[in-house]
């Protein structure tokens, strides 16, 4: 059982460290996929279906051979025999009768989205692979395209996928007692149903992606760098893709630049550079430019939900009832059809509701496949809750924060088995509301929201809570074979203490901005008595780290941070050993601190930790039968997902005039069970906000209804920046996870599913006196405008 | 994105500039600052074949008072309008909206006759020169010529510069009485949903974003005049005008907008 750790008890853990990571980033010296080069690399242009669904008529690249430096243009079909019938890997079949395309990387007959690869350019620089793609032409004939997930199982819907005699993917349902459900909604005092759209969302993370695949010609080996979070699935996954021999392939993640889970996937650049490497037998690489990323990267979001509330007179939810339908765009990448899922166990969010029904049925568009955003499926679920309890707080006409504390799983129901089937481990919802609701003086908002309203000026106040709870650290491996997953949820770890008594521990999980180097060196340094700075943290290449699941899903810490805990274990378990021996001592009767061992009550008979490391080193004199050198491995399955949680506070201030809204105070009251890194918590706290706050009120991947994107550059597609940040006010409370020995739950994604609820709740709660009581993502001052417009009549309001 | 091929001249000096662009006619494009132009050739929106640089004329880059108006080069920085202590005096309008243009980055590289000649609607400052009353110096073969900005725009993105004449200078008159600029946009590097630019307690108002060129709002400038209240002559601020509909704005909305802030404005400007 885990305890809360505190600083004063502590030399590292607990207390902020700046990042190591950072010095090479900032001066610029971190090498991303664009930084390396190799020898005769050849750089390939991609040419993009610029029509949503087409015919592929003909494909003429003699404009484009006539260039300096293009050497060839591959059309579909010249590059199918490289992959032959394998298709681009969907790891997680929902369903058994789940519909799942062939998808190819470069389309041969049909292109069926906006930037769907449809030919490929080979040339000797970046500039000649782009003025060569450039100047390929490709007749189309339009065929209709399906752009409407709620008009797409109509029966006159046009079809993605003709052979499929539908554009249904699959159905899901979580309904363990419908006729439980039926009668909670048949008894119930109040009723709430609600229709909400989560928008497409484009990842934008500071790197786009990149791809440079190297053949090892005599050997046939490949080394495949990309710019993913996920180099040990993709190994896998190349290796069956292609048929290459799993042991001949090494993939290296350099440093990268963030990926919020666009780059947890297994793309089609990364599939067509090996293919055309090892056949070409040169270095094939590409980079992904920001506008070619809105529509060849995964997208997120995309559902529309309908979720129901049925609650008693006071309030008290009785069953929460969900239907989604989820957009999974033109194919199925790697986990695509899951996402939907992993919010499937939370609509009920924080709150012990006894009834439970949720189904989702999946659907294809002709639009850039969907998957795995920040926070996958939990933000979505996170929103229709929390803004679905505003609604109830209304109908019961009680306070928001009222409604939440009427309805939390209370403190003493942990470990807490959900209706969905989830076994919840700790938490004090109650407290961290409480202490958000006195950190924002929600009084004093209240009183001078009410003092603008009778004074009718211009700019009005809401305020918006989001109690939220997820599941993290994915994932117990057995969970994860009953949803269909395909592959375990474990993280493996090395630490292997070198003969000078320095430390280097080799990671599965592969970091890409989070700051595993400093948190992994801080939890072995707190363990082993030594300085952070004499451990080395190793990862993100397949040569050196060849065990792993990678970074996704909040799962680092408590997953992958766990093993490195438990391998510096064995570590010591080892050395108390040597330490025993060499002090004729029973090793029952040792003690470890300040990075030595002494015999309890003997305080001269102590045996430094470099002194052990260097023994174990010569083997000179190591107790009988042991094995030279001080090194452990681990790879640690857990028990149990993890459940952070906590109450974010958005106050905005709406321009009734020009729908203009600003975050004018958030505060955000996170519990992800014992921290390692204070400093680190915050910073995913504060990216997590601004990312969730994007999505109320900036970011939309815009397509019109023929399904062309509007939005493929950083100047339409409004990625939030520092200057719209609002000033966050942060604090914790830690309950923590019983599930794994430090007591950590995870919090890479808890700010972004807080903040989109708390900040539309708090947009709708200045609009309710305006007669506004619902508003579409993102709320941009138009869509704010026309709603105080419509519901005002014409006019405006004034 | 990658731009297309092009070749890039040096220019050493205004004439060096002007003759180059004589050479090459259309299919050259002056570069100064290149916050408009680079992404635009990134987007491929624009290819021309020669660049002619003229970023390094800082013989260009002056701000001077003269005679009752202010002299500015072509090739000043957008960051040095802001920070300029003659212009916060006698032309405080173009320091402050100097200031809310982009991004510092973009700011300490864009240049104003790059931005008045680039002639984008949705630009800040030509809109606030609009306001202001200035013109620009153009310099051709045959020397220069003296363009009021009312009759510099002549349509989206165009003006009545010729292709072998370069912007020397914008001379802007010292100004007096109230001023204000608004400025409405999503995110703090972006363009204008909408702006509206006050400049002498009222009588030069302007418009950006609200049409293919900037605008000055004369119906709200005669009204002004003529007495009218900040609400009532900003109520016609949108008189006849057809601005752009885009992902932010449809043109109701926009003409909304321009109503809004117009009022706002002129308020702000000391008109009540």
């Amino acid at each position: 059982m885990s305890t809360t750790i505190t600083a004063e008890q502590t030399t590292y853990l607990g207390k902020a460290r700046l990042r190591r990571e950072d010095p090479a980033l900032l001066t610029g010296e971190s090498q991303f996929i664009d930084d390396l080069t190799l020898p005769g690399q050849v750089w390939i242009g991609i040419v993009r279906s610029s029509e949503a669904h087409a015919k592929i008529l003909h494909i003429d690249g003699s404009e484009a051979l006539a260039i300096e430096g293009v050497s060839e243009v591959l059309t579909g079909a010249d590059l199918a025999p490289m992959w032959g019938e394998a298709a681009l890997p969907c790891a997680w079949p929902v369903t058994d009768d789940m519909a799942n395309p062939p998808h190819v990387p470069v389309a041969t007959n049909v292109a069926k989205y906006v930037g769907d690869a449809v030919a490929v350019v080979l040339a000797n620089s970046r500039y000649a692979a782009a003025d060569g793609a450039a100047a390929v032409t490709v007749d189309y004939e339009p065929l209709p395209a399906v752009t409407d997930i709620e008009k797409a199982l109509n029966e006159d819907a046009p079809l993605v996928h003709p052979e499929l005699g539908t554009n249904k993917s699959y159905t899901w349902p979580l309904i363990l007692n419908p006729e439980a459900v039926e009668e909670a909604f048949a008894n119930a005092a109040h009723t709430i149903s609600e229709r909400y759209v989560q928008q497409r969302l484009i990842p934008a993370p500071m790197e786009p992606r990149g791809v440079l695949a190297s053949p090892g010609v005599a050997n046939g080996d490949l080394t495949l760098y990309s710019a993913t979070q996920v180099p040990h699935i993709l190994k896998v996954m190349t290796a069956v893709t292609l048929g290459i021999p799993e042991h001949k392939i090494r993939v290296v993640a350099p440093a990268v630049g963030g990926g919020f889970g666009c780059k947890l996937n297994v793309y089609a650049e990364e599939i067509l550079c090996s293919a055309l490497a090892m056949d070409r037998k040169v270095p094939v690489r590409w980079t992904e430019s920001r506008s070619e990323a809105a529509t060849s990267t995964i997208q997120g979001r995309g559902q529309v939900q309908h979720i129901e509330l049925a609650a008693d007179e006071a309030g008290k939810v009785t069953a929460v009832r969900v239907k989604l339908i989820a957009d999974m765009g033109a194919y199925l990448q790697l986990v695509t059809p899951g996402v939907p899922l992993l919010g499937g166990f939370l609509y009920h969010g924080c709150y012990d509701i006894a009834n439970y029904s949720f189904e989702c049925t999946s659907v294809f568009t002709n639009k850039t496949p969907t998957d795995a955003y920040r926070g996958a499926g939990r933000p979505e679920a996170t929103y229709a809750i929390e803004r679905a309890m505003d609604s109830l707080a209304v109908a019961v006409g009680v306070s928001p924060e009222e409604i939440r504390s009427r309805n939390f799983i209370p403190k003493d129901a942990f470990p807490y088995e959900s209706a969905a089937g989830l076994i919840f481990d700790s938490g004090d919802y109650q407290a961290v509301l409480d202490k958000a609701v006195q950190m924002a003086d929600l009084d004093k908002v209240r009183a001078e929201k009410a003092q603008r309203l009778n004074a009718g000026h211009h700019k009005q106040l809401g305020i918006g809570l989001s109690s939220y709870v997820e599941m993290c650290g994915l994932a117990p491996s057995r969970v994860l074979a009953s949803l269909n997953y395909g592959a375990g949820g474990w993280e493996a770890a090395t630490v292997r203490v070198l003969p000078t008594a320095k430390v280097q521990v080799i990671t599965g999980s592969t970091p890409h901005g989070q700051g595993h180097e400093t948190s992994w060196s801080m939890i072995v340094a707190e363990k082993l008595g030594i300085d952070p700075d004499d451990i080395e943290v190793l990862h993100s290449d397949t040569a050196i780290s060849p065990t792993g699941l990678d970074t996704y899903g909040s799962r680092s810490l408590s997953v992958g941070g766990t093993a490195v805990f438990m391998a510096t274990d064995k570590v010591l378990d080892k050395a108390r050993l040597i330490a025993a021996h060499q002090l004729e001592a029973n090793e029952a009767d040792l003690e470890y601190s300040d990075g030595a061992f002494s015999v309890k009550g003997t305080p001269t008979a102590t045996v430094p930790f470099a002194a052990i490391a260097f023994a174990a080193f010569t083997a000179h004199d190591l107790p009988d039968g042991m094995e030279p050198n001080l090194e452990a491995h681990v790879t640690y399955d857990p028990p149990n997902f993890t459940f952070p949680n906590g109450t974010h506070i958005a106050v905005v201030e709406v321009d009734i005039q020009t729908g203009d809204v600003e975050i004018i105070d958030y505060v955000a009251v996170d519990d992800c069970g014992n921290q390692v890194n204070p400093l680190i918590v915050a910073g995913q706290v504060h990216g997590g906000i601004l990312q969730g706050a994007a999505q109320a009120l900036y970011e939309d991947a815009v397509y019109d209804t023929e399904g062309q994107i509007k939005t493929v550059n950083l100047g339409d597609y409004l990625v939030p920046s520092a200057a719209e940040a609002p000033r966050y006010r942060l604090d914790s409370h830690v309950s923590p996870s019983p599930t794994n020995p430090m007591g950590v739950k995870g919090v890479g994604e808890a700010g972004t599913i807080a903040a989109a609820p708390a900040v539309i709740n708090a947009v709708v709660d200045a609009l309710r006196p305006f007669g506004v009581s619902n508003l579409e993502m993102p709320a941009s001052p138009q869509t704010v405008w026309q709603a105080i417009t419509t519901a005002q009549g014409q006019g405006g309001a004034s | 994105m990658i731009p297309a091929n092009f070749d890039y001249k040096v220019a050493e000096s205004a004439e060096h500039a002007v003759a180059l662009l004589n050479e090459h006619g259309d299919e050259a494009k002056l570069l100064a600052g290149g916050h408009s132009l680079i992404p635009m050739m990134r987007f491929r929106l624009a290819a021309p074949a020669v660049l002619i640089d003229v970023g390094r004329l800082d013989e260009l880059r002056y701000i001077n008072a003269t005679n009752g108006s202010i002299s500015i080069g072509a090739l000043t920085r957008h960051s040095e309008l802001e920070h300029s202590p003659l212009l916060a005096d006698s032309a405080p309008l173009l320091a402050s909206v100097a200031a809310l243009v982009g991004d510092p980055a973009v700011r300490h590289r864009g240049t104003l006759g790059g931005t008045v000649a680039h002639a984008d609607p949705a630009s800040d400052l030509p809109a606030a020169l609009l306001a202001l009353g200035a013109c620009v110096v153009a310099l051709g073969p045959n020397g220069n010529r003296e363009i009021p900005l009312t009759e510099f725009f002549s349509g989206y993105f165009e003006s009545v510069l010729e292709d072998n004449e370069m912007i020397v200078e914008v001379r802007v008159p010292q100004s007096k009485g109230g001023w204000n600029y608004q400025k409405f946009n999503r995110r703090a590097q972006d363009w204008a949903i909408v702006g509206v630019a006050v400049a002498e307690g009222g009588a030069g108002v302007s418009l950006v974003n609200m049409g293919s060129t900037p605008l000055r709002a004369s119906a709200t400038e005669t009204a002004v005049a003529q007495g009218a209240s900040a609400a009532d002559a900003a109520a016609l601020a949108a008189d006849g005008l057809e601005p752009p509909e885009d992902l932010n704005a449809n043109a109701d909305y926009r003409r909304h907008l321009a109503k809004v802030f117009t009022e706002r404005a002129l308020l702000a400007a000391g008109v009540s």
